[in-house]
């Protein structure tokens, strides 16, 4: 295989920042290629700067190359202008670490980790070389494969991805290995692709699409089928039981030139109980596994001491929750090899004090900006959502992070919530301005700045079957709490474009028809529809209509109990009959508590797989309402209920 | 706070990172060496790290400079370091931290020397007077390219407009150009090298394409020696492995 090395460099000159096209991380691997090795190509369809950081990438990068009979190299896609330069001159998406042609190797394996990168596929297919569509691929072209979050929903994405991998990728690519090294064994006979793709689909967690049949009634879906007799029904998803099996990634990318996240990572846990009903992350991660406290200590020193870096974030959906949150700050903090210079990020805390207090402890120089994410504007909203902190714990954690010297809150909310009322919307605008007026006691540079998003129901949550607001719902939405606050110069609101919402909610719950919908848009220009100098609505309302699609049946439409979700042959472990009675308790206002300190409701996460909560300390983490059910009043008595709400919902 | 200076060079894939990309990837491998580098006082404690001239994104280098402040404390008269980092329990010297350096440091860069400095020298974007490059215009013949040249020198101004705080302006560089001379073959192309002011502004070759080959590309291009002036004569900041006697020339015509 050739490297395309030199036919890249002429062009980077005239290309921006092209530090992103020549590799050369610490950490980066330039494989040998040979017989009896398996090649996959790892591909992010973002830029290389969103890419690059993200860790299941980087994990599956190791794992793979620490095999005998496989190789693996990174590939991103290239920003516009080069990528204009390169069909201009006919050069090939190249992988980073050996510049090789993504179609030289044997499996393309796409992060999908959001809906509006689905057209950045077919843009990096297509500059490959490659087919977009699975049926047109022979035994010529690589096998693509496509994993993450996004892909719980696989159905519009069927079309232009051979197989899909359902949860952590850590196991599984050993096995898919191992059936696409036995087909490059045999020579991949003329008409063996079936065949292959048929064995690849009785790997546990990996969905085929070509190996269903899709069954329609009208407009309305009536099954995914499996076409033959040993293909599984539904797939269900793979966990790692242990994080402490897989201490990856050893060696994390530290790349030359800016990214997102430009740090050390290390993933403390995965999984999050808090049941958020919102959260599509919070539900397909479950069980909670935490990592084991020393294998922590050491990633964090070691991976300071290998990459130079003077920042480690602690990764999870809730750091705060990790049971060695304490020791590993304080540890850091206070090693000596440090010497003081290393700042600790934790992402998305929980709004209590003793996050404030954790936040104290690592924030000793600037203490400029800290953020919170109640989501909801009332403590009624709360309820429905499941986020349970309550108006007294909020403001009394803003006080504390005020009196601890920060001036900035950011406040992130959602809006467009199930039964979200406009006192609701008012309400965050409202508490905004509260906040505000806590913190002018303490300092008289106070302010908080409010992140609006647009609520986009994801599938296997219990919010799957509510209906979406409309762009024009939301705007009116975000102009409500707008109003409130208008000439406050305190409060900054922010808000995330209610169109893109619009078109993540078309391909968040579509189903296999919307694959049509998918290649028209990419036809027509649109790529990278996640940058908003990019989006345009008009590609995805002009495809749907082209394909007879309506949007409202797609976004709008409030689903019914019995309906066929287009990702009931996908498992996430979540008992459906557990997933409807958290909606209808939802919108009954009922909460439900962490089940990593209270009895098993039974989701069927762990019972559903013969796996646990790995959570070392025995009682939930001090000071906090949210989720753990401490200090709300009544919250002993969460309702087991049975019943459906009367008068269903708006 | 003592100060040491360091020359090293940056080659191949590595050429196509930025100047801010550079003050990271230093901060970053001086943290893994352990070096007990100074910090800035104040809330934003930062390493004393000062660089040289920017060098363009895509230019490759025989030298580039930067200079690291240490505390005084950890650094013994003879010049001896003692880390307080990694290297902790020993000391490290002038050798053994080129070495470490080096190895920290990306592919294609390599430290090639370091000095103490002396006293509290200016810092080295004010004092580099001169930069030599070699560069190479693809498909231009050597014929072509040496009346270009003669052109280039001949003329009594070379106007260039642009872009500066999104304001354009135009000015006469013909007095940056020093020395300008076809100096062989190259992969694609031929092979030029040119001495070119570096104050009041940097230079670049591209700006000069405009002059030489309108229609042609430039190819790679390399920063060969930067200058710094020293009882009136060019000096390079620290001599590299193989520095040609410093031009007495100040200007080629």
């Amino acid at each position: 295989m050739n490297s395309l090395w030199s036919r890249l460099e002429p062009l980077l000159p005239r290309v921006q920042k092209p530090a992103r096209y020549i590799g050369c991380e610490d950490g980066a691997q330039q494989p040998e290629h040979g017989p009896g090795k398996v090649a996959w190509l790892l591909a992010y369809p973002d830029t290389y700067e969103v890419g690059l950081p993200n860790q299941g990438l980087q994990i599956l990068y190791e794992i793979i190359n620490e095999r005998d009979d496989a190789v693996a190299e990174r590939a991103y896609l290239p920003w516009t202008d080069l990528i204009a330069e390169m069909r201009r001159v006919g050069l090939p998406l190249f992988s980073v670490d050996n510049h090789l042609a993504a179609s030289a190797f044997d499996i393309v394996a796409f992060n999908l980790s959001s809906e509006l990168v689905y057209t950045n596929v077919l843009e990096s297919l297509d500059l490959a070389g490659v087919p977009l569509r699975s049926e047109n691929r022979d035994e010529r072209h690589p096998v693509v494969g496509a994993g993450g979050h996004a892909v719980f929903n696989p159905e519009p994405m069927a079309d232009f991805i051979d197989f899909f991998v359902i949860g952590d990728g850590e196991e599984v690519v050993a096995e898919i290995t191992e059936v696409v090294g036995e087909w490059l064994r045999i020579g991949r006979p003329t008409g063996s692709r079936h065949e292959m793709l048929r064995r690849l689909a009785c790997v546990p967690g990996v969905y085929v699409p070509a190996m269903y049949d899709v069954e329609y009634d009208g407009a309305d879906l009536v099954g995914v089928y499996p076409r033959y007799p040993e293909i599984p029904e539904v797939v269900e998803k793979r966990t790692v039981a242990d994080l402490a099996d897989w201490p990856y990634p050893r060696n994390q990318l530290v790349p030359m030139t800016e990214v997102v996240h430009d740090r050390l990572n290390v993933e403390v846990f995965r999984g999050c109980t808090r049941g958020c009903r919102f959260c599509q992350a919070g539900m397909i991660t479950r069980p909670v596994r935490e990592r084991p406290l020393d294998q922590v200590r050491t990633m964090v020193s070691e991976g300071l001491a290998r990459t130079g870096y003077d920042e480690v974030a602690l990764t999870s959906l809730s750091t705060a929750d990790f049971s060695g949150i304490e020791d590993v700050v304080g540890g850091t903090i206070d090693d000596p090899l440090n010497c003081g210079r290393v700042t600790i990020s934790l992402p998305s805390l929980r709004v209590d004090a003793f996050t404030v207090g954790l936040a104290a402890k690592i924030g000793s120089a600037r203490r400029t900006g800290l953020t919170f994410a109640p989501e909801a504007g009332t403590w009624r909203m709360r309820q429905i959502i499941n986020k349970m902190i309550t108006e007294e714990d909020l403001l009394a954690t803003v006080e504390s992070a005020y009196a601890s010297g920060w001036s900035r809150m950011k406040l992130y909310f959602l809006t467009g919530l199930p039964s979200e009322m406009d006192e609701d919307t008012e309400g965050i605008a409202e508490l905004a301005r509260r906040v505000v007026q806590i913190g002018l006691e303490h300092t008289r540079k106070a302010s908080v700045t409010v992140s609006l998003g647009g609520f986009v129901p994801k599938a296997h949550t219990p919010f799957q079957w509510f209906g979406q607001n409309g762009p024009e719902e939301l705007q009116r939405k975000i102009n409500l709490a707008r109003n409130v606050v208008r000439g406050e110069k305190r409060v900054k609101i922010k808000w995330h474009d209610p169109h893109a919402s619009l078109a993540e909610g078309i391909t968040s719950r579509g189903d296999r028809r919307l694959g049509a919908v998918i290649e028209r848009v990419w036809r027509a220009g649109g790529v990278f529809q996640e940058w908003s100098e990019h989006f345009d609505i008009r590609f995805w309302q002009d495809a749907m209509e082209a394909e007879g699609l309506s949007i409202d049946w797609y976004v709008t439409r409030h689903r019914e109990e019995t309906e066929v979700l287009p990702w009931d042959h996908i498992g996430a472990g979540l008992h459906r009959d557990f997933l409807w009675q958290d909606w209808t308790d939802a919108l009954a206002g009922f909460g439900v508590p962490d089940c990593r300190w209270t009895p098993c409701y039974d989701c069927g996460a762990c019972t559903e797989f013969g796996i646990e909560h790995i959570v070392a300390s025995p009682v939930p983490p001090a000071g906090g309402s949210q989720g753990t059910g401490q200090g709300i009043p009544g919250i002993d008595a969460v309702p087991v209920s049975i019943g459906r709400p009367e008068g269903g919902f708006r | 706070m003592i100060r040491f200076r360091v020359r090293f060079d940056k080659h191949g894939k590595i050429r196509f990172t930025s100047h801010r990309d550079m003050a990271r990837i230093w901060e970053r491998a001086i943290r893994r060496v352990g070096l007990p580098v100074a910090y800035t006082e104040g809330f934003t404690p930062r390493p004393r790290i000062s660089f040289g001239l920017a060098l363009p994104t895509g230019y490759a280098s025989d030298g580039e400079y930067l200079d690291i402040g240490m505390d005084e404390s950890v650094v013994g008269a003879d010049g001896t370091v003692s880390g307080t980092g990694v290297a902790s329990e020993t000391s490290i010297d002038l050798i053994q931290m080129k070495e470490q350096l080096s190895r920290a440091l990306p592919v294609g860069m390599n430290v090639q020397a370091i000095e103490m400095i002396e006293g509290r020298p200016g810092s080295l974007q004010e004092e580099v007077v001169i930069c030599t490059w070699r560069f190479e215009i693809r498909e231009l013949g050597d014929i072509e390219a040496r009346g270009a040249v003669a052109d280039v020198l001949a003329a009594d101004r070379l106007m260039v407009t642009r872009q500066r705080k999104g304001r354009e302006t135009t000015e006469d560089i013909r007095p940056a150009v020093l020395s300008l001379a076809v100096k062989g073959k190259g992969d694609t192309g031929v092979i030029l090298e040119a001495d070119l002011a570096a104050k009041p502004r940097l230079v670049r070759p591209s700006e000069l394409m405009a002059f030489l080959a309108p229609d042609h590309e430039l190819g790679p291009v390399t920063r060969t020696h930067q200058w710094i002036e020293q009882d009136g004569a060019p000096r390079e900041p620290i001599p590299g492995p193989a520095t040609p006697a410093p031009r007495a020339q100040r200007r080629a015509s």
